[in-house]
């Protein structure tokens, strides 16, 4: 349920790292505390984030949870197909659910999320 | 049964009135209005009679249930009884006749109501000046985040974060928003309260102000209330106090006696005006001295010649609602503050809090209370233990509730507990009526071991069963069409 291959933010985000280009979304922890998602609120293309800033709002039948950006960089792509058929954050959230796609600004900051190992102990303690 | 929408019932050429014929000279439509402002076909109403329209509304309404109906422990939304007499006294000629624009030598009493209201509230919530203008609690947060925002601006300071705590009410990420300020969440601590280091962190000289609601949206206290007020005041910003939760407060701790510079109370939760649909509500803002020169125009003020509307705030931040506030829902409110009296009020919030104690404790042994002390006017359960033993999930046992006659209480708020339930029961019910919801969530504990299938499926006596409500949400289909 928590890729190896994938870094984790204590606030439930994911993000895979090839050739400088980061995709991000939510972890199944996260698809499964929301319940049903109705809505993904997604960036514009080119918009430049800082590591932690909010990037976008996730609505499920029970609540609105902002996004936040594991890393920083730059927007090169938005899945659009989150706008229609949001389900697939909760059905697949590290394939076809991805969010956004991102220009690393800084490596260095992958150093500082959490590994599967980490991220699944800490979900363990928190209960 | 479901009930057919109003459309549905239409009989082409039936008519729920018959006016007298024509006895003035006929002018077709034609002539009066340009051909651009003229439908190329009538609009396609229902075609009803009066009795089909009254049949088919008090139907409906028959299917809604209110506070009237029965129990509403709907938490941080104070679903109070609202007492028949604030209708009355709303209801005197003397009030419904009144007309915004008449000249306020003929208005002295409904100006004098607006005058003592602003200072019954000043002294109930320990401030200097009060505006009745807000139309509804988000309408006070933005009032008093505006007034925050004027300060720093008069003074020449460039702050533009506001920090708000996980537990807050989604209302308050949502107006610093609007009013052009930055989130910044702060972290609750192993009691319930704001983490103290979490907020020295979060504050540096970009911050305006804080948001608090005391108690909390867990029912909580926060007894460092004073400590918070000198931190944020020492980094320079102000404190909003959200006056959602007052009923546990009336008559015992006073925002501005806590350190808070501005305060909203909901008349439509704590002094007992009609909330929801029966609204409209009312969220006047209460302030400190610091922000008396930026209130809305205009105020109630008395003077030796009589009550007037003051224009005179020459640093207002102008006008939040046309006229005079929701003036109907302040009479009400102003009624309740009369009747309850000073001590009366302080009883509410007393038995407000001693009822949301007693059934928290009937509770705990059913459900799971994630932060075990006393509570105020609210508490929260969470239904985590029913969710890993028996896969049975909070809005399982919300829907099951409307089978026992009950309206569910807020459900997977707040956010910082998992499952959560929030319960306010208010202090109009009585004992008996608490013991009576008591059994019923026991009872759906006990189904939720013994028959967890039964919780999923319910409702079973309503006029639909188990909604979808994620197939509403994401295809939602509102509109009626004749095809």
């Amino acid at each position: 349920m928590y890729p190896k291959d994938l870094k984790y933010t204590e606030e439930h985000e994911w993000v895979r790292v090839e050739d400088g280009v980061a995709t991000v979304g939510i972890t199944h922890y996260a698809q499964e505390q929301l319940g049903d998602i109705v809505f993904v609120e997604l960036p514009e293309v080119g918009q430049r984030l800082e590591k932690g800033e909010s990037f976008g709002v996730v609505e499920s039948v029970k609540t609105v949870s902002d996004l936040y950006s594991p890393v920083s960089g730059t927007v090169t792509a938005i899945n659009e197909e989150l706008l229609d058929a949001p389900e697939k954050v909760n059905e697949d959230p590290y394939g076809a659910g991805w969010m956004i796609k991102l220009e690393l600004a800084d490596e260095g900051e992958l150093a500082e999320l959490l590994d599967a190992a980490e991220y699944t102990r800490m979900l363990e303690e928190e209960g | 049964m479901t009930e057919p929408l109003i459309f549905e019932l239409s009989s082409p050429g039936r008519q729920g009135y018959s006016l007298p014929s024509l006895d003035v000279p006929d002018k077709a439509v034609e002539d009066l209005l340009p051909a651009e402002e003229l439908r190329p076909e009538p609009p396609r109403l229902p075609e009803v009679s009066e009795v089909d329209v009254v049949r088919h509304f008090t139907r409906l309404s028959n299917m809604n249930h209110g506070v009237d109906n029965d129990f509403y422990p709907l938490g941080s939304c104070t679903m109070k009884y609202n007492p028949k007499v604030n209708e009355d006294v709303a209801r005197l000629p003397g009030f419904i006749n009144l007309h915004p624009y008449q000249a306020e030598e003929t208005v002295q009493g409904a100006l004098r109501l607006m005058y003592e209201l602003q200072r019954y509230l000043a002294e109930i919530g320990g401030v200097d000046a009060v505006s009745l203008q807000p139309a509804a609690g988000a309408h006070g947060e933005l009032t008093g985040l505006l007034l925050i925002k004027a300060y720093h601006a008069d003074r020449g300071e460039a702050r533009d974060v506001i920090i708000v705590p996980d537990s807050a009410h989604g209302t308050n990420p949502a107006t610093v928003t609007m009013c052009g300020f930055k989130v910044r969440v702060v972290k609750s601590d192993e009691r319930g309260g704001v983490d103290l280091d979490s907020l020295r962190q979060a504050l540096s000289d970009d911050v305006a102000g804080l948001m608090l609601t005391n108690p909390n949206t867990l029912g909580l206290f926060d007894e460092n209330i004073h400590i918070i007020a000198d931190l944020v005041h020492e980094a320079g910003g102000l404190l909003y106090y959200d006056g959602a939760n007052a009923n546990a407060i009336l008559g015992i701790a006073r925002p501005g006696d806590m350190g808070f510079d501005v305060v909203h109370f909901n008349l439509h939760k704590t002094f007992s005006t009609p909330h929801g649909g029966g609204g409209p509500g009312s969220g006047p803002v209460g302030v400190k001295e610091v922000l008396v020169p930026y209130l809305p125009v205009p105020i109630a003020e008395k003077r030796d010649e009589g009550y007037v509307l003051s224009y005179d705030v020459p640093k207002s931040i102008g006008r939040m609602k046309a006229f005079y506030g929701n003036f109907g829902v302040a009479v009400k409110a102003y009624a309740y503050i009369r009747s309850m009296g000073p001590d009366g009020l302080r009883r509410v919030s007393e038995d407000a809090v001693l009822n949301a104690n007693y059934l928290m404790r009937r509770l705990a042994e059913y459900y799971d209370l994630p932060y075990d002390r006393h509570c105020k006017h609210e508490f929260v359960l969470s239904g985590s233990g029913l969710k890993k033993k028996f896969g049975v999930r909070t809005l399982d046992v919300a829907k099951r509730l409307l089978d026992y006659g009950f309206h569910p209480p807020t459900v997977y708020f707040p956010l910082i507990v998992d499952e959560a339930l929030m319960i306010e029961p208010t202090e109009t019910e009585s004992r008996e009526t608490l013991d009576r919801f008591a059994a019923a969530m026991i009872a759906i504990a006990k189904e939720a071991e013994e028959d967890p299938d039964r919780l999923k499926g319910a409702p079973y006596t309503m006029v639909v069963g188990r909604l979808d409500e994620a197939l509403a949400a994401r295809q939602p289909n509102l509109a009626w069409r004749e095809d």
